[in-house]
């Protein structure tokens, strides 16, 4: 699977059926693994593609996902040194990030 | 994300067309941008900046945020010389995700059995690099040593606005490389433009090798702006 390939293989999942959730890194401070714009998509099988992180948020950031799928809504999720699920999730970098989840090809439920 | 919009997205970046998306973080309302086109709003207008830097960010505008992510196409890597270390090269820029064109008129070089998957062309280098059209996301490098071959590409790449122009050969070779294309009327500031001899001082020595320290310097040059 081509990790550069986020969006085409959240294309490809929901053609077969599956639901889809995306996540996206919108503000980084300090020093984030990946930049500003990366994006992790995962489905509801549990099968992800991309990153948002080294790899140590994307267990959290694949939950949030997953409850964005069931109710439709967005979300907005920190991580961080000041954030205590840092410490939780492993973010031992010392730099903060900030996700964006939402669901695909839902409509935004206001 | 709509699926409309997901759809949209997957079909500029198969075309290589340049595309953002911005996203109102309160909500998740979103709009697709063309950055083809000229900017209509204050919104489309940083999104064509931000693309120039490569760059992705968080805006905030009349009180409210909204997230541009910037869908650049890929970067275009142009190798002039199927040679040995074009083949490491082809395969770490494929991995990369960059676009590679192999231009070599030697067929038994430039052959598919060489190079699988990568797009090959036999024509004269001058005329496949005006065909490619480099762009500020295409790189320039010349393999072949024989002056034949690089030379008209070296000529073609520095009239083009390729962002990395490089040239394979020893510092003598290179030299003499610079004063060919001088007499062939490049000025000192343009020649400066070339990195000969190409790629980052690792001490490679295999073709693989030497294909990671151009690979490395080509990555250096692209991100030089953003730290």
């Amino acid at each position: 699977m081509d990790d550069d390939k986020v969006l085409e293989q959240a294309e490809a999942w929901l053609s077969e059926g599956r639901k889809v959730a995306l996540a996206t890194v919108v503000k980084t401070w300090g020093s984030a693994p990946r930049p500003a714009g990366s994006q992790f998509a995962i489905n509801d099988a549990g099968a992800f593609v991309g990153s948002v992180s080294g790899g140590c948020i994307e267990g959290a950031v694949a939950a949030e996902a997953k409850e964005s799928m069931k109710d439709g809504k967005v979300r907005k999720l920190s991580f961080g040194v000041t954030n205590e699920q840092a410490w939780e999730v492993g973010l031992a970098c010392g730099g903060q990030i900030e996700v964006f989840v939402e669901p695909v090809a839902w409509e935004p439920v206001q | 994300m709509k699926l409309a919009t997901l759809k949209a997205l997957t079909a500029a970046r198969a075309q290589g067309r340049e595309i953002a998306v911005a996203t109102r973080l309160a909500d998740g309302e979103e709009r697709l941008i063309d950055l083809t086109e000229p900017p209509c709003d204050d919104l489309e207008g940083l999104a064509v900046r931000m693309a120039a830097r490569d760059d992705s960010a968080p805006v905030e505008l009349m009180g409210e945020t909204w997230f541009i992510n910037v869908f650049n196409p890929p970067v275009a890597l142009v190798v002039v010389g199927a040679v040995h270390i074009a083949q490491p090269l082809s395969r770490m820029a494929a991995a990369l995700g960059w676009a590679v064109t192999v231009i070599d008129p030697r067929t038994a070089f430039a052959s598919e059995a060489r190079f699988p998957g990568v797009t090959l062309t036999h024509d004269w280098p001058d005329e496949a690099i005006a065909k490619v059209a480099p762009t500020t996301r295409t790189a320039v490098v010349t393999l072949t040593h024989d002056p034949k071959l690089d030379d008209p590409a070296l000529q073609a790449a520095l009239k083009s606005r390729a962002f990395f122009i490089g040239s394979l050969g020893s510092k003598k070779t290179h030299a003499a490389r610079l004063a060919r294309l001088e007499a062939a009327g490049f000025n000192e500031e343009t020649l400066s433009r070339i990195r000969g001899p190409v790629g980052l001082n690792i001490n490679a020595r295999s073709p693989a090798e030497i294909a990671v320290s151009i690979v490395g310097q080509i990555v250096e040059t692209l991100r030089a702006g953003s730290k």
